[in-house]
């Protein structure tokens, strides 16, 4: 049984009001939605492919790629924009050669770009996979691109 | 309940349950509107229609805001001119500036609507985001960067059609509406309809051009053209010219097309003729062998294509007889070009429709030999209309003429296919002959003609058990299909057509229409049949000169011709 299936085996009774929690499901097990899910999942609940797809576009939460061994989000929402998070990104774009949206052709890192996640105290806010970096600034997210990349013997 | 409010210093009476949008048009105040569609859930989406109401600190959207007793309204206060303004000015300011180009030009809401509140600068920084034009469908073509997001595709693909091919794609800045992975037309599960088209308020979505192919082979010497009218067509053209709505132009068409340049013009009412002949020989034979029932029609290509997507375990229940476009098709390149001596690659087939989907139905390789499309190029009406323009024509300044032998001729069976229940009775109507040998002294069926979406007829024809029905609107259809899933047995003949109301609703009439000039088409052609006196299929004479000239194995082979087939499709349901 594939990754999908499983999960689907969980949502017997296929009430729509299921489809965030089984799109969240699928991705945290495989990381992203691939294209079959969502006809998987648009199948299981009785829904169109395009409701569950536009459900899913909705939510800056979901990828529709795989993602990388380290998966950037930057915060842009109205604290962390006005902290100047739009220099962050530059100087991360510029680091990795990427754009947002976009992941490095070795599968180290993804770049996106998020609303506000709610730390806004601590603005500007990077998060990498689980980790929050707050107060992070051109310098420092340059510092912390070179630690992973050195870690990884990509140096 | 009804109760008094106050407009522009006015009392008005208004209804309980009412919106503010529905109370004021009813006392004949007009309130501009884009998102809005009359019998659809309000979405509130798009605030054109917003208005001030006292003791509301914001302005509200008329159309989604139930009204209330003693609200005091005001729908042109300089507030809420300014709202409206500013709402348009900001759709502008994404909006490509090509109007001089637009295939709805001087007839796109959004044009009239930043014309009425007099918008005559360009107050706000451009935004301009690339977005790809989607030509991969055969029948209609994407074009997301005029999308102004209404959502009335979505929302009548969703509620009147069933199918939901668009929806929403992301949010904020970057929202477009798009089949589901933003992927081409042609690999979604759209059927081809068109009434995305009929509601769009600008370029976003428009058929498929087939004018300069048309007007291409009309120059070509080589070329010997012939075009087929189809019954709908010539009584919703008329409102194209500004002629009162439902008005029968069929002699005025024809004499216009030769001046066009069309060798032979031929009426595809002639094809339905045989297509219900065909239906009622092949319904008797499944009657015989209690095999395949219900049957379902298919001349409409929208709803053949839903049920190789949907339902394929279904196909052996489609007719397997063509539609009267591909019947008359398949006559023209292979019967009148062998008697005429003309090669088959030398004719140029054209079809005059109501219908985008007829023109993916021209494309289907079914509907190839050897290369050679039966069907060359389908205008729909709309096209014809422009098409008639550029050749600088009058349609009402010409004397009416006859359409061109073998196929001029028709029943008024015939004539009334383009109306939703007219395949089911025209088929009754030669079914009754077939069954008992004997005419129908009255050849009305009423229960065909109600105004529900869903018709039924239960009766005894000799003593054989007949149940009909005729179903417009995908939506309404598909609540058929599944009862017949779940083993409901009472029906033998179902027709289906994936527009709401028929063929004279079709995706490819007049995008000004209304509600009445539906109604108008509707009464042109039951008026045709009460007139004319060749009332069944079975009675048209050039039919039946055409089937005599084969007999035996030609013959046999000349109904093969007739023949189609149907093959599941996997697409992104």
């Amino acid at each position: 049984m594939s990754q999908i299936e499983s999960v689907l085996t969980r949502f017997k009774d296929n009430q729509r009001q299921h489809l965030l929690p089984i799109l969240q499901e699928i991705q945290s097990e495989m990381g992203y939605l691939p294209e079959e899910a969502i006809t998987l999942v648009g199948r299981h609940l009785n829904l169109p492919t395009s409701k569950v797809y536009a459900v899913a576009t909705f939510y800056d939460q979901f990828r529709f790629s795989p993602s990388a061994k380290y998966h950037f989000m930057l915060c842009n929402g109205t604290a962390c924009h006005m902290k100047e998070s739009e220099v962050v990104l530059q100087e991360i774009e510029k680091c990795l050669n990427i754009k947002a949206g976009q992941s490095t052709r070795d599968k180290l890192f993804r770049l996106e770009v998020t609303p506000c996640v709610g730390a806004c105290g601590q603005s500007p806010v990077l998060k990498i996979n689980d980790v929050f970096y707050p107060g992070i600034t051109s310098k420092s997210v340059v510092e912390l691109i070179e630690a992973i990349k050195l870690k990884e013997g990509k140096l | 309940m009804i109760f008094n409010i106050n407009v522009n210093n006015k009392i008005l009476k208004a209804r309980k349950g009412d919106t503010i949008l529905e109370t004021l048009r009813k006392n004949g105040i007009t309130v501009p509107t884009l998102c809005n569609m009359e019998n659809f859930t309000p979405t509130g989406a798009c605030r054109i229609c917003v208005v001030e109401v006292e003791s509301h600190d914001e302005l509200v959207p008329s159309c989604s805001h139930p009204v209330e007793e003693w609200m005091k309204i005001k729908t042109h206060s300089p507030r809420v001119i300014r709202a409206r303004r500013t709402i348009v000015e900001l759709l502008l300011s994404s909006h490509p500036d090509d109007c001089l180009y637009c295939i709805r030009n001087k007839n796109c809401e959004l044009q009239t609507l930043a014309e009425e509140l007099g918008i005559r600068e360009r107050r706000l920084p451009v935004v301009r985001m690339m977005k790809k034009k989607d030509p991969s469908s055969a029948s209609i073509v994407r074009d997301p960067a005029k999308c102004i997001l209404c959502g009335r595709c979505v929302r009548v693909c969703k509620e009147k059609i069933g199918i939901s091919t668009f929806d929403f794609i992301g949010k904020g800045m970057k929202t477009i509406v798009g089949p589901t992975f933003n992927k081409n037309l042609n690999v979604s599960n759209c059927i081809n309809c068109g009434q995305c088209i009929m509601v769009c308020p600008t370029g976003a979505l428009h058929e498929k051009d087939a004018i300069s192919a048309v007007s291409e082979a009309l120059q070509d010497t080589e070329k010997h053209v012939v075009v087929q009218v189809s019954p709908t067509v010539s009584v919703s053209l008329a409102e194209e010219f500004n002629v009162k709505s439902g008005k029968e132009l069929d002699g005025l068409l024809v004499a216009t097309l030769r001046k066009m340049g069309f060798n032979k013009v031929f009426k595809s009412a002639f094809a339905a003729d045989m297509m219900v002949m065909q239906i009622v020989e092949e319904l008797l034979e499944r009657l015989e062998n209690q095999q395949n029932l219900p049957m379902f029609s298919a001349d409409c290509p929208a709803f053949v294509k839903y049920m190789e997507e949907f339902h394929p375990e279904l196909l052996p229940n489609l007719t397997t007889c063509k539609s009267p476009q591909q019947i008359m098709g398949s006559l023209v390149k292979h019967h009148y070009a062998r008697n005429q001596k003309i090669k088959a690659e030398n004719i140029f087939s054209v079809s005059l429709m109501p219908c985008t989907a007829k023109k993916f139905e021209a494309r289907r390789e079914e509907f190839t030999t050897k290369g050679i499309s039966d069907v060359d190029a389908v205008l729909t009406t709309r096209e014809l209309a422009r098409l008639i323009r550029l050749f600088g024509l009058d349609i009402q300044q010409v004397a009416p003429e006859l359409a061109d032998s073998p196929f001029a001729v028709r029943s008024s069976a015939g004539k009334i296919v383009g109306t939703s229940g007219g395949v089911a009775e025209a088929v009754y109507r030669t079914l009754y002959y077939r069954l008992t040998g004997k005419q129908l002294v009255n050849f009305k069926v009423t229960q065909m003609r109600s105004n529900k979406s869903t018709r039924e007829l239960f009766t005894k024809i000799g003593k054989q058990k007949i149940g009909i029905a005729a179903v417009n609107g995908l939506q309404n259809a598909m609540e058929l299909i599944s009862q017949i899933k779940a083993g409901r047995d009472d029906l033998h003949f179902i027709e289906v057509m994936a527009c709401p109301g028929s063929c004279i609703n079709g995706g490819g009439q007049p995008i000004t229409q209304s509600q009445e000039s539906l109604k108008a088409r509707m009464k042109t052609l039951y008026d045709i049949d009460e007139k004319e006196s060749i009332k069944a299929s079975y009675k048209n004479p050039a039919v039946i000169e055409l089937y005599g000239k084969y007999t035996g194995k030609e013959k046999d082979s000349f109904l093969e011709k007739l023949k189609t087939s149907y093959q599941g499709r996997d697409v992104l349901l």
